[in-house]
């Protein structure tokens, strides 16, 4: 089989660009949350917000640490497989990416120390400033980031020219006609991160009897705010969606599995789209919705992926099951939310084990949620890089053969998988370890800078005499250092 | 014409950039190269105490870099990223490994030998790339139209591995004065000891390519042969900075030999970089040619040079946080 470069440096984008963003779509939600309970512990001194900030923050370090390691892989990405992109792109993102490594860099040199390290060496004042300037400091590289990706998706304020792109307003370039829909739905999408972990962790610990009190705070709080933010993400969602289709109808096609143009198109439910024949087989759904949704009108005409040649239509399948799953986790998402209202209601919240469980089980859905949303944006833009502009053939290193980049594929889930199997089992001790680790150790001087994930004590090992019946005791071993 | 020549500027910065990686990220590699010969087990959570709170610090450095060139030359980024295409990956794969082994050894017991062996070969692996990109600049690149066209492994020559191996040898021999600087005891005397053997490596690496330079291209030929005589003035001063390590470390001085590697490191960069002035990317295109449109450059430069003061302060802080010796068995952990 003939190796293909633009194949395999598609896979090794998607693989690599993946497996960073969980790790800064939780990051980003829960500096916001930690930013919140700092807030409400400086306010109404109670500890356990301070007990509840101080566990979280940890688990934020080891999180923030595993995406700083995978995103320097990302800043060379461009370069080597995507060289001549990067050339012709770097006048606009060559600037904006490196506003982003600076946001970063400014936020770990000046407030990310003092968020672990500080809460004993520094004002409660300066200590709550420095969380909320973490959690700020996410945001800006969130706007940074999806700024450079909205421009690829529609791009704007710059001409082509001499084989580049030359920035004609920076302003229309950054504000481009997506981006603020895809920055908000990204922002939204991190709280919902933040708040399903935060919400699945404190659940397991009031199922195991841990740290009860503190964890219903935390679980109560964040059913709250899934209230508002989970239909919230619905509603984005909706506006992002009606931007699409206007910028990028071929996307919006592929998402509902849209062959022909016409009115009165049906929302499919399920379908498998057959490319090859350019059409769907097994299709179910419901008459007319998809035009109600897109166009606020039953007979509303949408475009069809037949508008355009084959070549030019992103591939159909990925786009149009991974929606589906997204959205369908949303709702899932939404209903969650609003069963713990009921619950709450009834007063039945902490003692309805199943629901406990099925929260435990929903902290992992906004990942995939995250991670199916970018399937549908990113394949959905093929064959474009540059939505209209330039295409991903275009875009390619010219040198690169599908030998190399069969070679960094494999080698980039090697070093991928023994790294972060190793980091996120160790998030896992943590985990374990719980709100009453920590116990045996204090901090020296040696302590105060730089390294995230040593605002982590626990050890890395599970020890076999650790009891499991008391982990009390075991925190308080693997504190000890 | 503009008032100021932001190529020029961009150019500086990025050569500091580059220099400023190069001594620091440079003996906290060096620490992983000489691990697997520490005397004992002990001695090796020393040495990793000595680097452990500044190297992530340091690799921001190189971050910054790779970002930097994309934004102010990204020819320079588009043509030696393909060129060194499997030279970058193995780059990254050791910095991954080397730096997650930062966090997890102290925290692991029965698996502490796998990240030994992770620090150590994660360091040695990146050093060679990394000596390797320099070999490759000095050869120059393939190249058509502003676009790579060589193979795969066109960078790795006889003479590429030289350079890698020299700067596996300068990073140990950082490694080695910073330990002789940050160290006490048992662990200092094996310092002072490789030190000697470290620095004759260095010399005669270093001689070698300095040799064989001028014959890998006319250009660099004609720069140090033909007129510009006073730039022998760097290769003199460079075997002064050498001979001042060989007298400190007889003598035990402690801060000296570090500082005089250090020199001997800014000496040889400088002979680098007039060996093939202007060129970014040797043999065709200049940093004028490979820069990116003024504006994107003025952009970015009123964000870094609001940027870079705060790093360096804090950077600065760092260090002088932890100045002094790190003890066995306290320090870090």
């Amino acid at each position: 089989m003939e190796l293909d470069p633009l194949i395999l440096s598609r896979i090794q984008f998607a693989f690599v660009v993946s497996f960073h963003a969980i790790f800064p779509v939780f990051t980003i939600g829960l500096a916001s949350y930690i930013a919140l309970l700092e807030g409400l512990g400086y306010k109404t001194k109670n500890p356990v917000w301070t007990t509840l900030s101080t566990f979280w923050t940890k688990v934020f370090a080891v999180v923030f640490g595993m995406g700083v390691v995978s995103g320097i892989v990302m800043s060379f990405q461009f370069g080597t497989n995507w060289s001549n992109f990067a050339q012709a792109s770097a006048n606009f993102l060559g600037p904006i990416l490196s506003y982003e490594v600076l946001t970063a860099f400014f936020l770990e040199a000046a407030f990310l120390g003092v968020l672990l390290f500080g809460r004993d060496k520094v004002p409660p004042g300066a200590h709550l400033f420095s969380a909320i300037m973490v959690a700020v400091g996410t945001l800006i590289s969130t706007f940074w980031i999806l700024s450079a990706n909205s421009w690829m998706q529609t791009p704007a304020g710059t001409e082509f020219r001499d084989g580049a792109f030359h920035i004609l307003s920076w302003g229309e370039a950054i504000f481009n006609p997506s981006f603020k829909f895809r920055l908000m739905h990204m922002v939204l999408a991190s709280f919902l991160t933040g708040s399903f972990v935060v919400a699945g962790v404190s659940a397991w610990y009031i199922l195991k009897g841990r740290e009860v009190e503190a964890n219903k705070k935390a679980l109560s709080m964040c059913l709250w705010l899934l209230l508002f933010i989970a239909p919230a993400q619905a509603v984005v969602g909706d506006f992002h969606g009606l931007n699409t289709l206007e910028h990028q109808p071929m996307k919006v096609a592929a998402m509902e599995g849209h062959w022909e143009t016409s009115t009165n198109v049906p929302l499919l439910l399920f379908a498998i789209p057959d490319q090859e024949n350019q059409t769907n087989h097994f299709e179910i759904g419901i008459p007319s919705l998809a035009s109600l949704i897109l166009t606020h009108d039953f007979d509303g005409e949408i475009l069809g992926l037949k508008e355009v040649p084959v070549e030019e239509q992103p591939p159909v399948a990925i786009v149009f099951w991974s929606f589906r799953v997204m959205v369908g986790l949303g709702m899932l998402m939404i209903l969650f939310a609003i069963t713990g209202l009921v619950l709450r209601k009834g007063g039945r919240l902490y003692k309805a084990r199943w629901y406990l469980q099925g929260l435990r089980a929903m902290s992992i859905a906004p990942f995939l949620a995250v991670l199916t949303g970018w399937f549908v944006t990113e394949t959905g833009r093929a064959p474009w890089l540059v939505y209209g502009m330039m295409t991903q053939a275009e875009s390619v290193t010219p040198s690169l053969t599908g030998g190399m980049a069969l070679f960094t594929l494999i080698g980039y889930i090697l070093v991928y998988a023994s790294i972060f199997s190793a980091g996120l089992y160790y998030l896992m001790r943590v985990l374990y370890v719980g709100l009453e680790g920590d116990g045996g150790h204090t901090e020296d001087e040696a302590d105060r800078p730089a390294r995230p994930l040593s605002a982590a004590h626990v050890q890395f090992e599970y020890d076999a005499e650790e009891n499991a019946a008391n982990p009390a005791k075991t925190a308080t071993e693997g504190g000890q250092q | 014409m503009e008032v100021f020549d932001l190529a020029l500027i961009w150019a500086f910065i990025i050569g500091f950039g580059i220099i400023m990686y190069v001594l620091m990220d440079g003996f906290d590699l060096g620490i992983g190269i000489l691990f697997p010969f520490a005397p004992s087990e002990e001695d090796r959570d020393t040495m990793m105490n000595s680097v452990a709170p500044v190297w992530d610090g340091n690799e921001t450095w190189l971050v910054l870099g790779g970002a930097g060139l994309l934004a102010a030359f990204p020819m320079v980024y588009s043509i030696i990223l393909p060129a060194m295409y499997i030279g970058v990956f193995l780059m990254l794969a050791g910095l991954i490994f080397r730096g997650v082994a930062f966090e997890f050894r102290f925290k692991a017991r029965s698996s502490r030998y796998l990240w030994n062996w992770s620090f150590a070969g994660g360091s040695t692996v990146a050093t060679f790339a990394q000596g390797a990109v320099v070999g490759a600049y000095i050869q120059g690149f393939n190249t058509v139209d502003g676009v790579y066209v060589g193979g795969a492994l066109d960078w790795l020559t006889p003479f590429t591995v030289l350079t890698g191996l020299g700067t596996l040898a300068g990073y140990a021999l950082l490694g080695s004065t910073w330990l002789i600087l940050k160290t006490e005891g048992r662990l200092q005397d094996w310092a002072y000891r490789i030190t000697t053997p470290l620095l004759i490596t260095v010399l005669v690496v270093f001689g070698i390519i300095s040799v064989w330079t001028p014959f890998v291209d006319h250009m660099v030929w004609e720069r140090w042969f033909s007129n510009l005589g006073i730039i022998w003035i760097l290769p003199a001063i460079t075997l002064l900075f050498a001979f001042q390590i060989w007298r400190s470390v007889r003598n035990r001085f402690e801060g000296m030999p570090f500082v005089a590697t250090m020199g001997l490191f800014i000496t040889t960069y400088l002979g680098l970089i007039v060996s093939r002035w202007p060129y970014v990317v040797p043999p065709n295109y200049t940093l004028w040619d490979a820069a990116s449109a003024p504006e994107a450059q003025l952009f970015l430069l009123l964000g870094l040079l609001f940027v870079i003061p705060i790093i360096l302060v804090y950077t600065a802080w760092t260090y002088w946080v932890f100045r002094g010796k790190v003890r066995a068995g306290e320090g870090y952990h």
